[in-house]
């Protein structure tokens, strides 16, 4: 019998903007959805933010990208998963994203994007329905 | 496990959830890595909620990591009792290490556990023991009162408290005081730190624990790091006092409440898988539940000679 277990959720904001109310609000309504929710800090690199999904080793990653940056940042953090054989984690993107952006973004490993003002319930579910778990 | 002990970031990250997620994980792992456990000191760090711990960590990473070390960090934060979920925090305030590799930092929610630290807390060390850090720290959740885990879990512990009047004189009915190895007072910055050092001495000198010798009281900026070098020092201090036979003897101490730990666990364990399946223990587990059995009575029935017989050879 497989045991439950929470999911663990790395909330990170990629690029130099400095607003992060928006990943904070999906950061604590992931938490009270169930999952263990790491939170990294504002302006991450790519090479950052892979590196602490490597030590949490996190079943999800959700950026948050507010800078126009994302289309260089997201398939950066994807690859770079993709090198260390960490293609198993899902990654999730919100914030500004224009619709024109996303067939590209999905194309380029991320799973799923969140327009602005979706419901984190919303976002919680998606996760817990399409997460393979890999133990 | 050849991958964590060839230095494998990502093989002792799926160790890590291994323990985290089911206790018997150790089971299959700890015979290869026994031998080779015991390298690394372990450091705890607890205190007040936002005393600035994790900030200090940073610091202390800082420190230890110039001086060459390896630095291995569990930083350890609430569950929910109500959601399950939690917020691991601990981690923004080490940014500053994301990068370096001879950092490792796991963030771990205590998931139901009541001593400010994770059940798996023990094994995450010890797999980081084997790993190759030379010191691994712990920050236990934000306590008020006297958390026992951390003192029976860690090779030294660092009380960290804030000058703030309330929450000193808190912590120190609440008996932290009884608890550390080394005490700090971080936030010096503000005012009050110097009385509050003076008025912590008192409370320590009163303590049996301390009558052979005081535990130093230093103060710190967790945000500058003012005082972390002398902290280190400290550190380093205590860690040549305990030398070789003192730590093995506090060590031996540890390992015994560990083993009693895990035999709890086991017989629990046992117990749930057996009146889960077991028609008779069923009836008779419901009477308790029920109660019209006191449960001195039900363990004398289910354990008429003890559960657990001499070993025969
Ligand atoms: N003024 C001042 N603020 C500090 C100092 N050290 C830490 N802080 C601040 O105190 C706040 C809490 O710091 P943390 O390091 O997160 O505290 P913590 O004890 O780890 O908190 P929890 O893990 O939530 O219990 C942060 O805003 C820090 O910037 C200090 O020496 N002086
Ligand atoms: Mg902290």
């Amino acid at each position: 019998m497989e045991k439950k277990r929470p999911i663990k959720v790395l909330v990170a904001k990629p690029g130099l903007d400095g607003h992060d109310r928006g990943a904070k609000v999906v950061a604590l309504g992931l938490r009270d959805e169930g999952m263990e929710v790491i939170y990294s800090g504002l302006r991450q690199t790519p090479e950052k933010i892979v590196q602490t999904a490597i030590q949490e080793d996190v079943d999800v990653i959700g950026l948050s990208c507010l800078s126009g940056a994302h289309n260089r940042l997201f398939p950066e953090i994807t690859s770079r998963l993709k090198e260390k054989k960490m293609e198993n984690v899902m990654v999730i993107a919100g914030g500004h994203i224009p619709e024109k952006d996303i067939a590209f973004l999905r194309e380029n490993g991320i799973s799923a994007v969140f327009g602005h003002g979706t419901p984190v319930k919303s976002i919680a579910e998606y996760i817990r329905q399409n997460i393979a778990f890999n133990l | 496990m050849g991958r964590l002990l060839e230095g494998s970031e990502i093989a002792l990250a799926k160790l890590i959830t291994l323990v985290e997620n089911n206790p018997a994980g150790m089971t299959g792992v700890m015979p290869m890595i026994q031998h080779r456990l015991g390298k690394a000191f372990c450091i705890g760090l607890t205190g007040p909620p936002g005393a600035g711990k994790s900030s200090l960590a940073s610091q202390v990473i800082k420190a230890l990591r110039s001086a060459g070390a390896k630095v291995g960090v569990i930083a350890v934060d609430p569950t929910s009792p109500f959601t399950g979920g939690a917020l691991l925090g601990d981690r923004v305030r080490m940014q500053d290490h994301y990068l370096d590799p001879g950092v490792f930092i796991r963030s771990m929610a205590t998931r139901g556990s009541l001593g400010g630290l994770a059940r798996a807390t023990k094994d995450v060390i010890k797999l980081m023991d084997v790993f190759g850090f030379d010191y691994v720290l712990v920050e236990t959740v934000g306590v008020g009162q006297t958390e026992l885990d951390i003192m029976q879990t860690t090779d030294i512990t660092v009380v960290v408290l804030v000058p703030e009047g309330g929450d000193g004189v808190q912590a120190m009915k609440a008996g932290l005081m009884e608890i550390g190895d080394i005490f700090v007072i971080n936030k010096s910055d503000r005012p009050g730190a110097d009385s509050m050092a003076v008025q912590l001495q008192g409370v320590l000198q009163m303590n049996p624990r301390y009558a052979s010798a005081m535990p130093p009281v230093m103060l710190t900026q967790g945000t500058d790091g003012k005082g972390v070098a002398e902290l280190v020092e400290a550190v380093r201090a205590r860690q040549a006092i305990l030398g070789d036979t003192d730590l093995e003897e506090r060590r031996r101490e540890k390992r015994n409440l560990e083993f009693e730990e895990i035999l709890k666990w086991a017989v629990v364990e046992e117990w749930k898988g057996l009146a889960g399946s077991d028609e008779k223990l069923k009836d008779r587990l419901s009477e308790v539940v029920e109660g019209s059995k006191d449960p001195y009575t039900m363990l004398r029935e289910i354990f008429p000679y003890g559960c657990i017989r001499p070993l025969t050879d």
